[in-house]
């Protein structure tokens, strides 16, 4: 009877794994032998020759890397910060408020990035909605906050809030009530609260929270594209340009290969610091 | 105002909206006691401890601590010190470190604050070994240990429960009970307790306020809270109790509806022209036989027997209602349902509380 068991698990778990291993795992085994590959070739047949790790170093590659992961990680903390406020509340003062407040939050999500991205182009370019109206009414103009590095930044925080709100509030959530009044009742300050006791038993929303920014926001490209003019590179602008305009596979799937690298093992430490059962509310 | 007492309540009044949940309270609490209030849930005792903790703002009175106000201390100035319901305690920390959570936020040295972590888990015959252990691997006694522990290290002026053993199985709680009796004992520091039990409160407590409707009924030590209840509330909120309806004509004479009254009893309290309840545990209770007279006697038909382990506990069915009488196992009575009883008892078993004219 058990290894019937066993058999039929086996068996009926077969169409997800070939699945993964078709569409997943593929993919992923063809770019890691393309980014070995000598420049510019499209078969995996060649001499592997690790060139196009050389070219990430020599030809600056590694600034756009640098400035993906700087810009996700300034605004995985502005997130944090600005997130934390909100999902208190929404975890534990808001109380019919907080379905509203997912709804139009979710809601957002409904329209393309791109879309709601070009909506702030046209409301804060020079002559846009804000900068026009106002010198329409006063005469005096000012310039335009595109096109820089702030304003990528402030994108970036503006299109993944919910992947840092929601994670948050539900780390919030398990914080229990009791622990902080008794933490404040043993003589405890309110930022002793929030250190010693809602911190530490809100680090796993707080690790889902940022690990999912973090990451959507290191592989992001609009943000530069459209709301930074390019005025800096992100490393994901970098593999679609070796991709399609360079006609460098092996270059493009170098820059993936060292960005899944990088990202991965964060994600993989991250995960492996937190009790990941107990945001998904399963007891061990 | 009585300057004595460590804690001291006026005129506590406290409203959620249009709900008094306490009608202006008064209360003194003496230094050193273990000071128990009881109350059926919704009678204001969980509002009163959180007044009291400084987890709730008060709507009206005062409240100090030896010469100072402290119903404007927020909690966390407060030199008083509050055991959760839940513990509370502090779940990614160890034992250790939960003990030693209000001296570390005092920045003690790290080898004084172990130092006194494990006088504390000695004091609770904890071992020392459980200074490392996670509070997940404590059973459900071990963590009401370790929580009182760290409310000791706090070294709190008063110590407040709140029913922190209602979530316990009956035989653990009976010990903790009596663990607690020493501890208040070897400590010496002045207990605030809540609980809804009244047997749990007569264990351990000095004195026992019972409270109603955000009132206090009496306050009184458990003797007298036992046996001298000032009010039906009180006597039957302590378990079985027999009230038995009381009157006396201006001349004096006692009569009642249900009892035979032999002539010439008398009773404490009850004034010509008065009126009550005569109160009588089902303990003291007798059945009727022999030539032993009874000051008071009613008949009554056998209702029910209901073993209680030591004691065996009878319903008598009478005029009056239901008649309950306790007697040990070896007193047992010879006498089989639907069968005719007599029961008396005499004055001096009694109680009678005096009702309003």
């Amino acid at each position: 009877m058990r290894t019937l068991d066993r058999k039929l698990g086996l068996l009926s778990s077969l169409p997800l794994a070939v699945v993964l291993v078709v569409s997943f795992l593929a993919p992923l085994v063809v770019v890691a032998i393309f980014s070995v590959m000598p420049q510019k070739v499209f078969s995996l047949t060649n001499m592997p020759d690790f060139s196009s790790y050389a070219v990430f170093f020599d030809q600056g590659y590694y600034k756009s890397l640098l400035w993906s992961l700087g810009m996700a990680l300034v605004s995985t903390v502005i997130l944090l910060v600005v997130c934390w406020p909100l999902s208190y509340a929404m975890a534990k003062v808001f109380k019919k408020f907080t379905l509203v407040l997912t709804i139009a939050v979710v809601m957002s999500l409904f329209v393309s990035e791109n879309i709601r991205l070009f909506g702030w182009v046209l409301t804060l370019m020079k002559g846009g909605l804000i900068e026009g109206h106002i010198r329409a009414w006063t005469g005096v103009g000012f310039d335009s906050p595109l096109y820089g590095v702030p304003i990528i930044v402030f994108g970036l925080v503006y299109v993944y809030l919910p992947f840092m709100l929601f994670p948050l509030a539900q780390g919030i959530a398990m914080v229990p009530d009791d622990t902080r009044q008794a933490a404040y009742d043993l003589g405890a300050t309110r930022w002793q609260v929030l250190w010693q006791i809602e911190v530490p038993l809100a680090a796993p929303g707080i690790v889902v929270g940022s690990l999912l920014s973090f990451v959507l926001a290191a592989g992001a490209l609009a943000e530069s594209k459209i709301l930074g003019g390019q005025a800096v590179i992100a490393i994901a602008d970098d593999i679609e340009t070796a991709f399609t305009f360079g006609q460098n596979w092996p270059l493009g799937s170098a820059l993936s290969m060292i960005l899944i690298v990088i990202i991965g093992g964060l994600a993989l430490f991250g995960v492996s610091k937190v009790d990941l059962d107990a945001i998904m509310g399963r007891k061990r | 105002m009585d300057s004595s007492a460590l804690l001291r309540l006026r005129g506590v009044v406290k409203k959620f909206g249009d709900f008094t949940a306490l009608k202006g309270v008064d209360l003194d609490i003496v230094e050193g006691e273990f000071f128990t209030i009881v109350g059926p849930s919704g009678s204001g005792k969980s509002t009163l401890i959180r007044l009291l903790v400084g987890m709730d703002e008060l709507t009206e009175g005062s409240i100090w601590l030896r010469d100072g106000r402290i119903d404007e201390t927020p909690a966390n100035l407060r030199p008083t010190c509050m055991v959760f319901q839940s513990l509370a305690l502090f779940p990614h920390m160890t034992v250790g470190q939960n003990i030693e959570f209000p001296l570390k936020l005092r920045k003690e040295a790290p080898a004084a604050r172990r130092a006194r972590a494990e006088e504390l888990l000695d004091l609770l015959r904890l071992p020392r070994s459980y200074y490392d252990k996670r509070i997940s691997q404590c059973s459900g006694g071990e963590r009401q240990r370790v929580a009182l522990a760290r409310a000791l290290a706090f070294d709190p002026e008063i110590l407040f429960f709140d029913e922190p053993l209602s979530a316990l199985d009956y035989r653990l709680r009976k010990t903790l009970e009596k663990e607690l009796k020493d501890l208040h004992a070897r400590t010496g520091k002045t207990f605030v307790y809540i609980t809804h039990s009244l047997e749990e409160a007569m264990v351990m407590s000095d004195r026992i306020a019972i409270m109603k409707e955000g009132h206090f009924e009496q306050i009184a030590v458990a003797d007298e809270i036992y046996s001298a209840p000032v009010s039906r509330f009180v006597a039957e909120f302590m378990g079985e109790v027999n009230l038995f309806g009381l009157r006396a004509d201006d001349a004096g004479l006692i009569t009642s509806d249900i009892l035979k009254i032999r002539a010439g009893v008398a009773v404490d309290n009850l004034d010509p022209g008065g009126h009550g309840l005569l109160m009588v545990r089902p303990e003291y209770v007798r059945f009727a036989g022999g030539e032993r007279a009874f000051d008071f006697t009613l008949t009554g038909t056998l209702h029910g027997e209901y073993a209680l382990g030591s004691r065996i506990q009878y319903e008598i069915e009478t005029t009056g209602g239901m008649v309950t009488v306790e007697k040990l196992r070896e007193d047992r009575l010879n006498a089989s349902e639907g069968e005719q009883v007599t029961i008396g008892f005499d004055s001096a078993v009694t109680h009678f509380i005096r009702e309003a004219t």
